[in-house]
């Protein structure tokens, strides 16, 4: 071999871990997540219906920032069905299905996700025309004394099921109205070590969510463990008149942290919030 | 029988060899400590960056924290061997964080007992598989569940053990730099190790409550101690005044998320402006200080 040939050989295996290291690999999508979610379906990879923020950097694993922007604003002729959300690398990829309607105005999604390690964060939209897209975007979740747990376990224990809504100053009738829902829950992921069976403690995660406004729905939701403790979300509707925004949810608890084959039921809660536009 | 010495002998210098004595200065009449630089933990330090020691007792030996790596904790068991011919009696983790546990497997043997806060088995449990699922990667170093040695003795509310003609007072604390932080004074010479609740130069990191930390450092801040150890930083011999950096930096924080909080800003918002003209006063502020926005801001945001 000559020596420059040498010189690129060894500049490639430089590089190559680099590479590997700096961005994600769609393995886990095409070995088991595409087929177990979208089997049969044409997925075209675009920005075009909606947009995925996260940090490039997870600052703090356990809740990691990530939004979704949909391109155009939901209409009765075109709107977005479907959100679905992934963190590949997780041990438990699926992060949520979020449906939307034409009266949700804005299919704008945002919420704080725990991501386990270095991964790709993946959003796959369903139009109302049956068409889906896909966008990621590659996460580095810090290491060091960093978990994807949640710091105080006990304090989100303690006001489990409590809610809150935010909604900004001055709305306006017939506008989509952005509005923040947060839910004290500890959403225990069950991950731990079997090892020490005493503390062999359960998956405990809010599981369904439905968001109305007057009745009309807003936002369905069937979530898991990959979202952060105390779940928070912002989303929009539309607010046509005064009115009552709703909130409800379940919580289930399953025995193995990977599998939803054996879960048994928990509360159901329900909070509502009085809108005067 | 003197063949078997001989043995035993060159196996006990082999490790000698693979685990160097650590560097340690005794810092108060049977107090040792050896104090790190400040670094994020990684493949070239083996995550060996907190501040670890030992007090010797009449009767016996007291570890405290033991270690970032298995190989910290047996050069620090080597240091002991030739410190004292006393016997290490007792074990104590001051949280979960790995710089502080990762050497247990040195000391696991008959007559030693690991001591730690009544919530540390717990955030073991929970955290253990994270923390070794990534150890060779982030490290360098192999560990498996053996390394994470649960308390044998839990401390609920406080508890003083002595180690021979020499009490040691040990306070499970409430959340703080985690949930699961435990101090230790030494009644003799009047220092508290506090380990992870007090951290200089290196930017204070919160994984447990803001708010609990603070009103933990109101509370210590009151009490009279001739010195002070750190879980990273120097040691202090002029409290409360090498406090207040710290108390400073995380007051600051609590002020502007609960003001962002109250305006309606977001969480991402706050993590790109809360604090960042204390960059100037920290080491490893990158590294930290928008982990510790974040852990506020979710904290604060259900406080009312």
């Amino acid at each position: 071999m000559h020596k420059p040939y040498n010189a690129i050989f060894l500049l490639a295996l430089m590089i190559l871990p680099a590479i590997a290291v700096a961005e994600g690999d769609d393995i886990t999508w095409n070995t088991v997540l595409k087929s177990q979610f979208f089997a049969g379906k044409n997925i075209e990879e675009s920005n075009a219906v909606i947009d995925l923020d996260a940090p490039y950097r997870a600052e703090d694993p356990a809740i990691v920032p990530v939004k979704v922007s949909s391109k155009f604003a939901q209409s009765k002729d075109k709107y977005i069905k479907k959100i679905w959300l992934f963190v590949d690398k997780n041990p438990f990829p699926f992060v949520g299905e979020f449906e939307f309607f034409p009266e949700s105005g804005k299919a704008d999604l945002a919420l704080r996700v725990r991501v386990n390690t270095y991964s790709d964060i993946r959003a796959v939209a369903e139009t109302n025309d049956g068409k889906f897209s896909m966008t990621k975007k590659f996460v580095k979740a810090s290491g060091g004394c960093s978990a994807p747990i949640g710091a105080d376990l006990d304090e989100a224990m303690k006001r489990l099921g409590k809610v809150k809504f935010r909604l900004d100053d001055g709305i306006q009738s017939g506008q989509p109205a952005l509005t923040q829902l947060m839910i004290s829950h500890p959403n225990l992921t069950g991950m731990q070590m079997d090892q020490m069976t005493r503390f062999i403690r359960k998956s405990h995660f809010i599981d369904q969510l439905k968001v109305t406004f007057n009745d009309k729905p807003v936002l369905n939701a069937k979530i898991d463990i990959a979202i952060s403790a105390d779940p928070n979300f912002r989303f929009y509707f539309v607010p046509d008149k005064a009115g009552e925004l709703k909130a409800e949810f379940t919580d289930v608890s399953c025995e193995s942290p990977t599998s939803r084959n054996v879960c048994n039921k928990g509360g159901s809660y329900s909070q509502s919030y009085t809108v005067s536009p | 029988m003197k063949f078997v010495l001989l043995i035993m002998g060159l196996l006990t210098s082999y490790s000698s060899m693979a685990a160097p004595p650590l560097s340690f200065s005794q810092v108060a009449p049977g107090i040792y400590l050896h104090t790190s630089a400040h670094h994020w933990p990684d493949r070239d330090n083996h995550g060996e960056i907190a501040n670890i020691g030992f007090i010797v007792g009449e009767r016996c030996v007291a570890v405290i924290d033991s270690g970032g790596s298995p190989q910290q904790g047996a050069a620090l068991r080597n240091t002991i061997r030739q410190v004292t011919a006393k016997p290490v009696c007792y074990v104590i983790n001051t949280h979960v964080h790995p710089d502080h546990i990762y050497g247990n497997i040195a000391f696991k043997e008959p007559g030693v007992q690991f001591v730690g806060h009544h919530k540390l088995a717990r955030a073991m449990a929970t955290r253990g598989d994270h923390y070794l699922g990534r150890a060779a990667e982030l490290l360098d170093i192999q560990v498996n569940h053996d390394n994470i040695i649960p308390p044998d003795i839990e401390v609920n509310d406080s508890m003083t053990l002595n180690i021979g003609n020499r009490e040691l007072v040990l306070t499970a604390h409430p959340s703080a730099h985690t949930d699961n932080d435990l101090s230790v004074y030494d009644k003799t010479t009047e220092t508290i190790w506090l380990a992870d609740l007090l951290f200089l130069e290196h930017i204070p990191v919160i994984d447990g409550s803001i708010k609990g930390w603070l009103s933990e450092i109101e509370r210590l801040e009151k009490n009279h101690y001739k010195l002070v150890v750190p879980g990273h930083g120097h040691l202090v011999k002029d409290w409360p005044a090498s406090l207040q950096p710290q108390k400073a930096y995380l007051n600051s924080l609590a002020t502007e998320v609960r003001a962002m909080i109250k305006q309606g800003k977001t969480l991402e918002q706050a993590v790109n402006t809360v604090g960042l003209p204390a960059k100037k006063n920290w080491q490893l502020f990158e590294q930290f200080h928008r982990k510790n926005v974040t852990i506020a801001f979710a904290e604060l945001e259900w406080e009312d």
